[in-house]
């Protein structure tokens, strides 16, 4: 049976605290419309599947796999993605810690491991426990590196700039027992 | 440098008057990668709205195509081309044509012939108005194929056979000697297929002005693909505009280009609209290159007081049938240890699988996998510490070659390690230490990885504000190119580094080449020493003949360049000065490096320890890596941060090598099972715990003029047998065939 075209849908959606008017394919990625539509690339594309991580944007402040997720699902909502972080001149300080730290070489996973971080970080902060998590009763999760090893392995880095990655949040969020970010 | 001897002679790089080399500068790059503005191949913006091309891979694994069924793909929504066997696309030159005959490549024409030589061969391309219209018409494209019934998928070690271009090496007489060596050790060890998986696909953005194409792609090399794509489109090289600005990972897997750079020219060239196509993760495993797989028998005979008297590797490994290539693992064993009489060499199976091809370190990588984890059971068997063998079987020189090594502290990285790890507190007896559930074991191993030189160029030039900038056809994979050129643009023309502009990447630019077998920054660096050697001139000779400048008729050799100055002893002015006043439009120069005619008289290797502690479940067999630490001597280092960042990645691959990365083959397809990141482990953050590096001071003087030697590779080089190593020593269990996964571990333990 021919293909017939495939439905548009027009819809509004805040990106990096802009409202944007799309009008897409109903079968397109939130990860498309940033990278084709919207001309945001910094969110990458490693794998489309939900693997690599890579894809991490923030949507109404909580981290998610771009790839997995159609655009239209998101009418009305306010994406962050790493241009909306933080830009050259007027970085994030987690971004100028990735910088400092040199968490990272080849800066193809970097953005969604700046976003996951970010979102991460948050997650935290709300008292969601981990697998990583040794007291799920206290008042306030212990961010220790295990903590943040764990929440983080969903984005891979084959450069393998783990242990730099792990500075660069910990120079964010402070020491193993409070989360200040 | 007409000698070796020169490379020791002062030079603005082993001057470093400025401090600038060395020292542990943020990526120039830095700001762009963490704010997602540095735009990759598929990235690019394009002077008009692309079209979107989607490969659709072979469905067998050796064959031929016997009909395409493209009706439906055609006549889907938005579909602006379906290219395939039986509508090739035009204007390809013939397969292996070559007009250029100094070039680098011949012509490698797409759907030319109806033979599948792997799973995944692309047999047909889709071209869409968008993404989700080509994924849809893709899927729509039906192949038929006539499968090969002769096809060999299977990798038998017995059937690999020796080659014409790689001989065995032989010095004495190993079986002899072996034979009547007091203790001799005989075990065989495996390591699989791995896969590269960048973290970027591979992708390509092409568009045409005139009969120029533009190709941003992303590769590790610029010529090759450059040459390869004039002869396939039949134009001329210098209609090739190639360009890879900015690269997801390397690591040997883009050292070619794929299909994807030359369909989309071709098919820009035919929509007149620009294209652009990545491959898909899953054609990332199956239709790029992987580290093949090997067998290696491992044979040492020692004294009772650990000298080594005879030393074997024989490495079996396979290649695709039509591309040849040799995994080298034994080659490194020719350099480590010495032992009178020795044997090595390589066996070659060919295979209809994927192509086998370079990976981070090819031939170490694995084959350190081997010969490192036999020394740890010789010194066990010996009752020797691991370390304390190793210095009693150092060479004083190449075991095989006989030259001197250009620079080599093997042992002081050793002892550092050793010392800096906390190793004499291993308890050289297995399975002694516990913590809760967990057997705890240290390992170590010895790291060593070829230094190489090629020729290369670069061209600087200043302008009246003095700014230098440098370009050069070099890539940047996240080696840290960028930034070491920058280094050493800035500490040769005597400027701030805020003063230097890098421009790499792209085929215009003087040629380098690449980035590959850690040869990027001795090469490339060289080069650009000498282009900026070749600008300081130029600016001398005007300074000097000039009357209005203030070093006016002094000698040449007197003319110094600090501080954005040139200058004679009190008499100076600005770079930006004399280039005003001069040349207002800027000066140029262009500068060549090759490596010296005689640079064989050493045998030139970056050297490591690495030293690994695991904790190995008792229950599951699970191996979790405790802490690691690497000490390496490779020369001068140029950037302490991106150097070590080279190191400790490396150093993780080698963990992935040792406990979680393997590819099998699919019987039936010839596939490659795992064809995506949930199945193929690469290691993650959780992998990965108190990891580190360090350099020991060293200047290789007799490795390039820089003095420096390769990092990239260097790391991941032994760092898989330390970890290896370290479950023995926890558990007792001495697993031969990589990786160690918990149900191999409970097997060697006994349990299970």
């Amino acid at each position: 049976m021919p293909l017939r075209e495939a439905p548009t849908v027009a819809f509004e959606i805040t990106v990096n605290g802009e409202v944007r008017q799309v009008d897409v394919d109903v079968r397109t990625t939130l990860l498309d419309l940033l990278r084709e539509h919207l001309g945001l690339p910094g969110t990458k594309k490693g794998c489309d599947h939900g693997q690599c991580g890579a894809c991490t944007v923030l949507v109404e402040g909580k981290r998610i796999n771009s790839c997995l997720s159609l655009a239209v699902m998101h009418e009305g909502e306010a994406i962050t993605t790493i241009e909306g972080i933080g830009l050259p001149g007027n970085l994030h300080p987690l971004q100028a810690a990735f910088l400092e730290r040199d968490a990272f070489q080849c800066g193809y996973c970097t953005p969604g491991q700046i976003c996951s971080a970010l979102g991460m970080l948050a997650e935290v902060r709300r008292g969601e426990p981990s697998q990583a998590t040794e007291d799920m009763s206290a008042l306030a999760i212990a961010l220790t590196d295990a903590e943040i090893r764990e929440r983080m392995s969903g984005n891979i880095c084959r450069c393998s700039a783990y242990p730099q990655i792990l500075e660069a949040i910990r120079d964010v969020a402070g020491p193993a027992a409070g989360v200040s970010a | 440098m007409s000698s070796i001897t020169d490379y020791a002679l002062p030079n603005p790089i082993n001057q470093n008057r400025q401090g600038i080399i060395g020292r542990a500068v943020d990526r120039y790059e830095g700001p762009l990668k963490v704010s997602g503005t540095a735009p990759y191949a598929y990235e690019v913006k394009t002077p008009s709205p692309a079209a979107y091309g989607v490969m659709v891979g072979a469905a067998i694994g050796c064959g031929l195509v016997t009909a395409v069924d493209d009706v439906a793909a055609k006549a889907a929504p938005g579909v602006k081309l379906v290219w395939h066997i039986f509508d090739q696309p035009p204007g390809q030159g013939e397969a292996g044509a070559k007009s250029y005959v100094q070039g680098q490549a011949a012509a490698d024409p797409v759907f030319v012939n109806p033979k599948v030589r792997y799973f995944g061969h692309p047999v047909a391309l889709v071209v869409a108005d968008t993404f989700e219209n080509a994924n849809a018409a893709a899927a729509l494209v039906q192949v038929s194929y006539e499968e090969d019934a002769e096809a060999e998928y299977m990798f038998e070690p017995a059937d690999a056979r020796p080659t014409e271009q790689d001989q065995d090496s032989s010095v004495g007489e190993f079986e002899h000697a072996f034979g009547e060596a007091p203790i001799q050790l005989d075990e065989v060890y495996s390591t699989p297929i791995q896969n590269h998986c960048q973290m970027e696909p591979c992708a390509t953005t092409a568009w045409w002005e005139d009969d120029k194409v533009v190709v941003h792609t992303s590769v590790q090399m610029l010529k090759g693909p450059q040459h390869l794509l004039a002869e396939t489109l039949q134009i001329h090289r210098s209609n090739v505009h190639l360009m890879s600005l900015y690269v997801g990972g390397g690591f040997g897997g883009k050292g070619s280009s794929y299909e994807d750079m030359a369909l989309a020219a071709l098919a820009s060239r035919s929509l007149a609209q620009p294209v652009k196509i990545a491959l898909t993760r899953q054609q990332m495993f199956n239709a790029t290159v992987h580290r093949p797989a090997t067998v290696q028998r491992v044979r040492l005979g020692a004294t009772p007081d650990g000298r080594l008297t005879a030393l074997s590797l024989m490495a079996a490994t396979h290649c695709a049938r039509n591309a040849p290539f040799i995994e080298r693992a034994a080659a490194f064993s020719r350099a480590l240890y010495a032992a009178p009489h020795r044997l090595t060499g390589h066996r070659l199976k060919l295979l209809d699988i994927a192509v086998a091809s370079a990976m981070r370190a090819p031939g170490e990588a694995s084959g350190m996998m081997s010969l490192e984890a036999a020394m740890d059971e010789l010194a066990d068997r010996l009752g020797l510490d691991p370390i304390e063998l190793r210095i009693r079987n150092e060479p004083d020189k190449h075991p095989e070659s006989g030259q001197p090594y250009s620079a080599r502290q093997l042992i002081e990285c050793m002892q550092s390690g050793a010392e800096s790890f906390g190793w004499s507190k291993r308890n050289p007896k297995p399975g002694q230490v516990r913590d809760g559930r967990w057997l705890v074991g240290m390992g170590m191993a010895a790291a060593i990885r070829g230094n190489f030189l090629l020729p290369a160029k670069a061209s600087l030039k200043i302008d009246a504000e003095g700014t230098v900038r440098l370009q050069q056809g070099m890539t940047d994979i996240g080696t840290g190119s960028y930034t070491i050129l920058a280094q050493i643009a800035a500490e040769t023309m005597g400027v701030p580094l805020e003063k230097v502009i890098v421009e790499i990447g792209d085929s215009g630019f003087a040629p380098a080449p690449g980035s590959g077998g850690q040869f990027g920054a001795a090469s490339a660096g060289s080069g650009a020493l000498a282009g900026g050697m070749a600008l300081r001139a130029k600016l001398t000779e005007m300074a000097t003949a000039d009357p209005a400048s203030p070093i006016f008729g002094a000698a040449p050799e007197a003319v110094e360049f600090r501080d954005g100055l040139i200058a004679v002893e009190n008499r100076s002015e600005t770079l930006a000065a004399l280039v005003s006043r001069l040349s207002p439009q800027g000066v140029e120069a262009e500068g060549s490096s090759a490596p010296a005619p005689d640079i064989r008289q050493f045998a030139s290797y970056s050297h490591g320890a690495q030293f690994a502690e695991v904790g190995v479940d008792l229950v599951t067999g699970e191996v979790r890596l405790r802490r690691m630490l690497g000490v390496f001597a490779c020369g001068r280092i140029l950037n302490a941060k991106t150097a070590k960042s080279q190191i400790t990645g490396g150093m993780i691959w080698g963990v992935g090598t040792a406990l979680t990365e393997t590819n099998r083959v699919d019987p039936r397809y010839g596939s490659l099972v795992s064809q995506d990141l949930g199945t193929y482990l690469a290691p993650v953050h959780a992998d990965i715990a108190n990891l580190d590096a360090y350099f020991l001071p060293e200047v290789d003087d007799k490795a390039n003029p820089l003095g420096i030697k390769g990092v990239g590779e260097a790391g991941i080089c032994g760092a898989g047998a330390a970890v290896a190593n370290a479950v023995y020593n926890a558990c007792g269990a001495r697993v031969r065939d990589y990786p160690l996964t918990p149900e191999r571990v409970l097997a060697a333990m006994g349990v299970g």
